[in-house]
């Protein structure tokens, strides 16, 4: 198969290009991740982050024919015979497939991602019905990979000010958590034109989440528990 | 001269361990620094399914004593009973203590945490009535724990060096104490140096030797090098887990807690073989016992698929419902990796490496010990070992399924309790540096920048990985072992003259995948040569001209050297802290 990759290496290139891989894949090549490590077979000097190759840890999320995807469960089968793969837009590019991710950490740490309970802890565990529990569904699994917050037009003009998909469907985990007690401070944290609102609900980052999940709808829970404070 | 930076306390890795210990030692007001060459959600911990073991007794009757007499079982008898009961008279505890920090549990209709069964929990001491123990969050309960232990360090602003990979640990020459590590920082090349008055090595497994394996391509026995370099020994490293479900072909780890549900193992035949292994725990027997059942099955024929070189995992009759609630990871690998839907299919599987029992010694307060004059276990001072890379040894032989999540907490919290009272102790101005630190790393990187030929890591590591598959896998032949041995010594020097075209300062993975490499060498080197000197079958050790266990002559803990393979040997710690011994006795489930 033919691979077209972002390459970029600020020691030594004054821009970026695109480079052409020519890789022989084997039966037991199932995913995309399995092709770009035999490009770097061939060419050490490929950069790009991986670590479990089954979709859990978030590490080798790429811009795969223009859609923001984990390599590792991006089927070969399900790609054309030319596949193009960029860094994930919106973030600066250290070098090749890596991007800094400082910006959207720094957001994810800005809603408090911690459950928040003040009462004196029981000598058991808390108690929580598994209705209460189900409302977590969805929302824990998250691997914090950015392949959504990085698809989305209003974290790429505002990536300091808006917490972006990932960091709004995490503030929502916590605000739907039965064992947290700080809604009221975490909706404080949240009512803000650009925190919360600049969602304008384009949907992309349900469109590319590898995992399933669905930050839009939890954003919206978040607006109408705002709505709901207020009246 | 090498940046030099300074704390109190330098952890090295993210994962589980690390990140419990750093919680300890933040929460303890100490500097402490945490190193990990991935963001710390990436960690390994992060790909754990099935559970973590606590005898709650939330769903059905069990207690610590049991849990332990299943860990010693378990472990065949090599498994040290004081660290056994340590751990297990602590798992209630700090299990609440996650739940507490939001770990997001499964719950049962009382509220209380979901508790499955898995492989070996039994009640009342081996009986043939399992116990539910494994506490779940779905079956993505790595995840859950390990995010939950990343939002606490964010909590208590613990401070993370990110994409920084440790790569040499520091000794005073004057007693061998360790005082610092040496560290990249992959984003811009730099090497510096990290000084600190105890350093916690939690760099996790080594999974990547094979070349099946359910491990990250980041499992490749960092804290081994580290230490097998500075002259510290490796323990028990011929005992290596194989998993009886990873997916054939791709090695994804299905969880054990798939049987745990209900789900069981069919050879080509349709037949379910683990009655004939196990009569009583049957497919929920100890993963030792349940991957050479599958190995034979294979072997004698009766794999499925048209080479007849796998078994199948059946679930289809828990019912969409009950998949689709507790093993809907399951689901999506299984769809993806082995396109199967597990509501209407089977899953093929084979036993895929999984876990390393072995690693650097330590004791159950984390501490690392090593033979020094006529004691085998005197403390290193300022060197201190958690999670899948330390043997404490809680693990023995064999690993129980739930119990490694377990370890992770449990010893992470000891080392770091121990670690900030251990720096409390010490007098106030830190040693000072030895006069060549980080020479030995420096010269390492020289090496590499300056070849101008040479081979490929990635053909190096290939050769490595196939001859730990061909020559150390779920059954040993002594022929295999020797030949390993001799192929593991001509790789590691193949390993001394590998070549990178990467000569870029900027993130140079080909630099960190040869520096890795270093590490896997002494790693594998470790369990080939440990594996070929153990005259015994015991746990995940099964030797083809040496079948039974024998506890007159092996009932004691291997210690590898790198300096010239040496080997040396300590007895088990066959007292616990409080009860009575657990007497080995024949093995069966």
């Amino acid at each position: 198969m033919k691979l077209s990759i972002y390459r970029y290496d600020p020691d030594k290139d004054a821009r970026p290009y695109m480079q052409d891989y020519e890789v022989k894949l084997e039966p037991s090549d199932r995913m995309l991740l399995d092709a770009l490590v035999k490009a770097k077979a061939q060419d050490d000097t490929l950069a790009f982050r991986r670590s479990c190759r089954e979709g859990v840890c978030g590490s080798d999320a790429f811009n795969i024919n223009g859609k923001n995807q984990l390599a590792c469960i991006t089927k070969l089968a399900d790609l054309p015979e030319h596949v193009s793969v960029r860094p994930l837009p919106g973030l600066p590019v250290i070098r090749d497939l890596i991007v800094d991710m400082t910006q959207f950490f720094k957001q994810y740490h800005s809603i408090k991602p911690y459950v928040i309970n003040n009462d004196p802890p029981p000598e058991r565990e808390r108690l929580q019905s598994p209705e209460e529990r189900e409302e977590l569904n969805g929302l824990y699994e998250c691997i914090l990979c950015a392949c959504c917050s990085t698809a989305c037009p209003s974290f790429w003009w505002n990536p300091d000010k808006f917490v972006g998909p990932a960091g709004l469907l995490q503030a929502y985990r916590f605000l739907a958590d039965s064992r947290d007690q700080a809604a009221s401070e975490r909706l404080d944290n949240l009512e803000d034109p650009y925190r919360l609102f600049r969602c304008h609900t384009i949907m992309n980052c349900v469109d590319v989440c590898p995992k399933g999940l669905n930050p839009t709808k939890a954003i919206n829970n978040i607006k109408e528990m705002l709505v709901k404070r207020a009246v | 001269m090498i940046p030099v930076r300074r704390f109190d306390a330098i952890v090295v890795g993210a994962g589980g361990a690390g990140m419990r210990a750093a919680l300890e030692l933040a929460r303890a007001n100490l500097r402490v620094a945490v190193l990990s060459k991935v963001f710390p959600t990436r960690s390994h911990t992060v790909a754990a399914q099935g559970g973590i073991a606590a005898p709650l007794a939330n769903s059905t009757e069990d207690n610590w004593h049991w849990h332990m007499y299943d860990t010693v079982k378990g472990s065949d008898y090599l498994g040290d009973q004081d660290a056994i009961e340590y751990m297990c008279r602590r798992a209630v505890e700090v299990v609440v203590e996650l739940e507490h920090m939001g770990m997001p549990f499964d719950r049962l209709e009382n509220g209380k945490i979901y508790q499955r069964p898995f492989g070996g929990h039994t009640q009342s001491y081996g009986s043939a009535k399992m116990a539910m123990r494994a506490c779940a969050a779905a079956d993505r309960t790595g995840h859950a724990m390990l995010h939950t232990l990343y939002q606490q360090n964010v909590r208590a602003n613990t401070q993370f060096f990110v994409e920084w990979m440790a790569l040499d640990l520091i000794r005073d020459p004057q007693d061998g104490a360790v005082v610092g590590v040496t560290a990249l920082e992959m984003e811009t090349g730099e090497l510096h140096v990290l000084q600190g008055k105890a350093v916690l090595l939690a760099t996790g497994g080594s999974g990547r030797m094979f070349f099946s394996s359910t491990n990250a391509f980041i499992n490749t026995g960092d804290g081994l090098g580290m230490a097998a370099r500075a002259g510290l020994p490796l323990e028990d490293m011929e005992f290596y887990q194989f998993h009886p479900t990873g997916v054939y072909g791709a090695g994804v780890l299905i969880t054990e807690g798939v049987r745990g549900e209900g789900g069981y193992l069919l050879n080509k035949d349709g037949e379910r073989f683990m009655e004939r292994y196990a009569p009583n725990a049957k497919d929920l027997a100890s993963r030792d016992v349940v991957s050479r059942a599958m190995t034979t099955e294979i072997k004698e024929g009766r794999g499925a698929g048209p080479h007849a070189d796998h078994v199948l995992l059946k679930l289809d009759h828990l019912g969409p419902e009950i998949i689709n609630q507790r093993l809907p990871g399951i689901r999506e690998i299984s769809i993806k990796f082995a396109n199967v839907d597990p509501v209407r299919e089977p899953i093929p599987v084979v036993p895929t490496a999984h876990y390393q029992m072995g690693g650097i010694p330590a004791n159950y307060l984390g501490q690392v010990v090593a033979p020094e004059g006529a004691s085998k276990e005197a403390i290193v001072p300022g060197l201190y070992a958690a999670g899948e890379c330390s043997c404490v040894s809680v693990h023995g032989g064999n690993r129980l399924g739930c119990n490694s999540l377990l370890d992770l907490v449990v010893f992470g919290r000891s080392s770091g309790e121990q670690m900030a009272k251990d720096i409390r102790a010490l007098p106030r101005p830190q040693r000072n540096l030895p006069k060549d630190a980080g020479e030995q790393t420096r010269a390492r990187l020289a090496r590499l920048d300056g070849a101008t030929s040479g081979e490929r890591v990635a053909e190096v590591l290939n050769d490595l990985r196939r001859t730990m598959q061909a020559h150390c896998g779920v059954f040993r032949f002594p022929d295999d072992l020797a030949e390993g041995v001799r192929k593991m010594k001509a790789i590691a020097e193949r390993a001394g003259r590998t070549f990178i075209a990467d000569k870029s300062k900027v993130f140079n993975t080909a630099r960190i995948e040869a520096l890795e490499l270093d590490n896997l060498v002494e790693a594998a080197t470790a369990v080939v040569v440990s594996a070929e000197a153990r005259k015994e079958s015991r746990g995940a050790q099964a030797r083809s001209d040496f079948p039974e266990r024998d506890d007159q002559s092996w009932m004691k803990h291997t210690l590898w050297f790198k300096e010239g393979n040496r080997l040396d040997y300590k007895p088990v710690h066959l007292k616990p802290l409080s009860v009575d011994t657990i007497e080995p006795k024949a093995r069966t489930y």
